[in-house]
């Protein structure tokens, strides 16, 4: 669905993007992970249109994005990580407005407006200004607003930053019903919890570059199944084991304290670069 | 390409719809003002040629509005790129630079009819009763059409919120006062009406006003309004192809 060759992108001396190789596959709920700054809404951008890019290729869905713009975009939907809802519109008004930004016909618009807003429960909503939503409404709006043109690929770019737990799972169970409709997620976050749960591959960017990518459980197998986090003179240290039984026995012979836990993404992210994701 | 554009003007409407009440009445408050002191006030006595002052004022006045409220776009579009990020919203959809900037353009074209529109009824209550001819409709069309234009140009090199103000600063305020609307340009020496000839407003002014008084209408202003508006809304098509970082 996504094909990036050797994608490059700097804004003056700072390079976003370093020569990025990255393949998402039809149908997949892919997950980007990165600390702020290492390049991912950057690639979102650039896939959507918004941002240039420097060098390299990019393709969705076999459509060359530098080449074809318009109809790479028709197969797109982008939900941006700030709100980008037009408050003084309804809700209604808001769905119209993208419908016809698409070229969709009058009944197919309205048809599309009202089912997408049915699907996140705001069909009781419609003819209410954008600007007086909850931030959890405003942000199952603008996913609603994104699928109106019946997308095959989704991109969420940090789709649940600064929403509560509550309303966070609520979207999260939206994504996995979105994506198991047959739409290809493009998610990015610097959630570990909100990867692992939603993702069937992640990829981890720093500093503009892949570093590694997968399914998370695979990315994680890397280092074992558990993980010892123990405090001392040299502060917190962290070892990792296959077995429980060796990671209990471990913390036997600590002189600090120590306590078990499973093995995490971020452990992943962090053994590979040295830095925490979120 | 109509769809696009028919969906960037709509947003436009809709915006405006929502507040029209306000608007009519902020598109009502610099005309009042102005045909209150220097027309009705002032300008009792003062005559320009053979006319009265207010006479004189009014289709000045139309060609300001058409300006100013054509050129207000760019205040939509500054707030659509730093505040509500809606520009992105077209920018990720698959709309042209040439159906972006045609509709924002109909929008400004809108505001500036709608605002000549109040003028000419304020002019009335005034008791000022003009030409409203097809001459003027055009030259109102080619300076409405020539700032909204500049406006789209402009509202997409501008970088932060607060640089549209330095638009008004340097483009508007010195084009109301300059461009023919409160004096007639013939009056200054001519070095001076060379360089105000430079001002698409001072063309707009004239031919507006010669319509409006029932004179015959020359096509040397009609000429230069077009070559304006053409320079311009290419001008915008070039900067919003230019907008993505």
């Amino acid at each position: 669905m996504i094909r990036l060759k050797a994608l490059t992108k700097s804004y003056g001396d700072v390079t976003a993007l370093d020569r990025l190789d990255l393949e998402v596959r039809p149908g997949e709920l892919f997950a980007f992970l990165g600390p702020n700054g290492a390049g991912k809404s950057t690639t979102i951008r650039i896939l959507n249109g918004i941002t240039r890019l420097d060098s390299g290729e990019a393709f969705i869905g076999g459509v060359d994005i530098t080449r074809e713009p318009l109809r790479a975009k028709r197969l797109c939907g982008m939900v941006a990580q700030h709100n980008s809802l037009d408050g003084e519109l309804t809700v209604a008004e808001n769905l119209e407005i993208h419908g016809r930004l698409f070229g969709m016909g009058r009944k197919e618009r309205k048809e599309s407006a009202e089912e997408h807003l049915r699907y996140v429960e705001m069909e009781d909503r419609s003819g209410a200004l954008a600007k007086t939503l909850s931030g959890g409404l405003r942000r199952r709006l603008m996913i609603a607003r994104a699928l109106v043109h019946r997308p095959r690929l989704l991109f969420l770019d940090e789709p649940t930053v600064g929403l509560d737990p509550a309303i966070r799972k609520r979207i999260w169970s939206l994504i996995k019903s979105i994506n198991k409709e047959g739409v290809t997620v493009f998610l990015t976050t610097h959630y570990i919890e909100e990867a692992e749960f939603l993702a069937d591959r992640v990829a981890f960017m720093n500093k503009g570059r892949l570093v590694e990518s997968g399914a998370p459980q695979d990315v994680m197998d890397g280092l074992g199944r558990w993980a010892v986090d123990s405090f001392g003179d040299g502060g917190m240290a962290t070892r990792f084991f296959a077995k429980r039984s060796d990671a209990a026995d471990y913390i036997l012979t600590l002189e600090g304290s120590g306590s078990v836990r499973r093995v995490n993404l971020e452990d992943a992210f962090l053994s590979l670069t040295g830095r925490r994701v979120s | 390409m109509i769809a696009p554009l028919l969906a960037v003007y709509l947003r436009e409407m809709l915006l405006m719809k929502h507040r029209l009440k306000r608007q009519i009445l902020s598109m009502s408050v610099s005309p009042f003002l102005y045909m209150t002191a220097f027309g009705y006030a002032l300008g009792r006595a003062v005559s320009v040629g053979e006319r009265g002052y207010l006479e004189f004022l009014v289709p000045g006045l139309i060609a300001m509005a058409s300006m100013t409220q054509a050129f207000s776009i760019a205040a939509e579009i500054n707030s659509a790129r730093f505040y509500i990020h809606a520009i992105e919203e077209f920018q990720a959809a698959p709309v042209s630079p040439l159906s972006f900037v045609l509709g924002e353009t109909l929008a400004g074209l809108t505001r500036a009819f709608m605002a000549m529109a109040v003028v000419a009824l304020l002019g009335l209550a005034f008791g000022v009763r003009l030409h409203y001819g097809p001459w003027l409709a055009v030259a109102a069309f080619l300076n409405a059409f020539a700032f909204s234009s500049l406006a789209v140009a402009l509202a997409m090199v501008l970088k932060t919120h607060a640089d549209q103000a330095l638009l008004s600063n340097f483009i508007i305020t010195p084009m109301a006062f300059l461009g023919g609307t409160f004096f007639p340009l013939d009056a200054l020496p001519v070095w001076a009406q060379k360089i105000l000839a430079f001002l698409p407003l001072s063309h707009a002014s004239k031919a507006i006003r010669a319509d409006a008084f029932g004179e015959p209408a020359s096509p040397a202003p009609f000429l230069i309004l077009a070559v304006c508006a053409a320079l311009f809304f290419l001008l915008a098509i070039a900067t919003v192809k230019r907008a993505r970082d």
